[in-house]
């Protein structure tokens, strides 16, 4: 709470002294210790992975850093406004297919997905170039729901992003010419080196830090705290919303995109409830409300998942091997 | 047209009997339960003997149905009991949203403990065989088992009406439901009304697992999955914590599906669901508190 008085204050503060600018700074030069912070954890794990010059160590930190993408893009919305969405994942879904469509031979996108638009079977750009065009899709996408959906509040407004998720699954399950219907997507270019997925994840931490310091995500987060008195100092609450939902939007399409990259294949059910569950509690038992919980978490979790990986493979200690049975995973 | 009706009554019984599961919870814990399809797919489970094989070794599913029916419902209830004291005790002082992702892992404990004992392969198994013969009602051929599920959810609806009405215990509870901190005050016993609600929300999930057992004839790790979804959207339509809501908007999701697979052009129908969500998006909009306001759930200034 005492946190909730000083975001109220500092937005008072904003908007009473709107012309002061170096009060921004202040508030910038304050903060911006967190995501360098959180930067360079980020660029310990990368630096360790590549002395360590395992690849399939190198996998899993790239997966680490994909959902560290996904986290940061949940918590931009979740975090700033305090409404659950589970739909976001949906968003991801979106960015995946994207680059697929972007980046796939030509010649196996006219076999494998013959209903798309003649000038996008003929484009093929390189995987950075579809990462940023999928990112811009999913904000596309996060626009068009969220002028529709941010009207609503709590936990119907769970539910909408919930059905949102379920209309997005539909459609890619569904559409055979475009998105392959159930069957698997491949022929992504897959990239192998671990810096692209680390710059994403310190660009997501980055973005994420300086919506959240915005004078659009204070007021966000006083109108979690005090929706009645947000909204009677002068904040459009479905406006603020709308604007942390297209950026976070953005965010999963990005993540979504680096992700088709990093496995090289992408179906429908891969972007559904069973990833969605994850990174939502990856994101609350770091902390909901916080940037470096939600990555935080994300390490921890992922730490986690590996090492009960490891057991399950068994780990020799001296004479004996010990191994979890068969069938714990998750 | 008497078959539409039908369907959408049947498909609609079975999404009201898990909006109600989750409502019941809801109602005195504010515990959304994403746990509830998975106890769904137990209680399925809890009829074969555990085995990896591909053929399922029907156990408990031989019983003749006297003993089966109550066999499963116990076992939903048991189950969910169980579930209560181990696990959501601990959080009945947590945020919703803590609790939700509890209610999450522990979907993923009980999936994979079936994964564990019976593996992910579906298993085909003919339950209650007797039931799936058609008969023929003012000209329309309807499978028997259609009209005993139209039927059961009735009776399970007026009981429940009934024992929410009339008994001490359904009083306490609709009281805990209204206002949980009053109600303890006036000497309800909150474990009591607690763990009461889980074992009715758990052996609502046997008699949804039964009906959908017997009407598909495969079982599958994963079925709660699709049910609990539209179960779950229902309780928010309906009004979360109204019981009666989630009943109605159960039937109305059910008749939605129906309708729309019947009314879209053909290039449509494989998006059925998608409209249908995009239905309960407009609906969540234009009623946003639900359709029927539970009281008691409105935020205060």
């Amino acid at each position: 709470m005492g946190a909730a008085a000083s975001l109220a204050n500092s937005t008072a503060a904003s908007a009473a002294a709107a012309e002061r600018k170096p009060a921004r700074f202040a508030l910038a030069r304050r903060t911006i210790l967190t995501p360098v912070l959180l930067s360079l954890l980020l660029l310990a794990i990368a630096l360790i992975t590549v002395m360590t010059g395992s690849r399939p160590f190198n996998q899993t930190v790239i997966d680490v850093f994909v959902r560290v993408i996904l986290v940061v893009g949940l918590y931009i919305f979740i975090g700033n406004s305090g409404v659950l969405s589970f739909g976001h994942i949906g968003f991801t879904c979106l960015g995946a297919y994207a680059a697929a469509w972007l980046t796939i031979n030509p010649m196996m996108k006219r076999g494998s997905l013959p209903g798309l638009p003649e000038w996008l079977l003929a484009t093929r750009l390189p995987y950075w170039q579809s990462a940023v065009l999928a990112a811009l899709f999913a904000a596309l996408a996060a626009l068009i729901f969220g002028r529709v959906l941010m009207r609503l509040s709590g936990i119907a407004a769970s539910i909408a992003t919930f059905a949102m998720l379920a209309m997005i699954n539909t459609v890619y399950s569904n559409w055979e010419s475009v998105t392959g219907a159930t069957s698997s997507v491949v022929g992504i270019p897959i990239v192998r080196t671990i810096w692209p997925y680390l710059i994403g994840a310190v660009v997501a931490v980055f973005i994420a830090w300086a919506h959240a310091i915005s004078r659009s995500g204070l007021a966000l987060r006083a109108a979690r705290d005090e929706p009645t008195a947000a909204a009677a100092s002068g904040v459009d609450i479905p406006r603020e919303r709308l604007v942390a939902f297209v950026v976070s939007g953005a965010i999963m399409g990005l993540g979504g995109a680096l992700m088709a990259h990093s496995i090289g294949v992408v179906t429908p059910d891969t972007f559904y409830l069973g990833l969605t569950f994850i990174t939502l509690s990856m994101l609350v038992v770091g902390g909901m409300g916080s940037l470096s919980g939600g990555v935080v978490g994300v390490v921890l979790l992922s730490a986690l998942i590996q090492g009960l990986r490891w057991l399950e493979a068994g780990v020799s200690l001296g004479e004996s091997t010990f191994a979890l049975p068969k069938g714990f995973r998750k | 047209m008497l078959q539409i009706l039908f369907d959408a009554l049947s498909l609609g019984s079975l999404y009201a009997l898990g909006a109600l599961g989750i409502a019941l919870i809801f109602g005195v814990m504010r515990l959304v339960n994403f746990a509830h399809g998975d106890v769904i797919a137990f209680c399925v489970f809890a009829l074969l003997w555990p085995s990896t094989d591909a053929m399922a070794i029907v156990f408990a599913g031989q019983l003749p149905w006297y003993l089966l029916v109550p066999f499963v419902l116990l076992c939903g209830a048991g189950l969910s009991v169980l579930c209560e004291i181990i696990v959501f005790r601990r959080f009945r002082q947590a945020n919703p949203a803590t609790m939700m992702i509890a209610s999450f892992a522990l979907g993923f404990v009980i999936r994979y403990f079936l994964l564990m004992l019976f593996s992910s392969r579906p298993k085909s198994i003919s339950l209650l065989p007797a039931l799936s013969q058609p008969v023929e009602i003012f000209g329309a051929r309807l499978p028997l088992l259609q009209l005993i599920t139209i039927v059961t959810t009735m009776v399970i609806l007026i009981g429940l009406t009934l024992f929410m009405r009339q008994t001490r215990f359904g009083l306490e509870m609709r009281a805990a439901a209204e206002n949980f901190s009053m109600a303890r005050m006036l000497g309800v016993r909150a474990n009591r009304v607690i763990m009461g609600a889980f074992a009715l929300s758990g052996a609502l999930a046997g008699a949804i697992a039964l009906i959908f057992g017997s009407q598909t004839g495969t079982l599958d790790i994963q079925m709660g999955a699709s049910i609990m979804l539209m179960a779950f959207i229902a309780t928010v339509i309906g009004g979360l914590g109204s019981l009666g809501g989630a009943v109605l908007a159960g039937f109305l999701l059910g008749a939605a599906s129906v309708i729309m697979q019947v009314m879209l052009p053909i290039d449509a129908r494989p998006f059925r669901d998608a409209f249908v969500y995009g239905a309960v998006i407009l609906v969540l909009l234009f009623r946003p508190q639900g359709l029927i306001a539970a009281r008691g759930t409105k935020e205060r200034v």
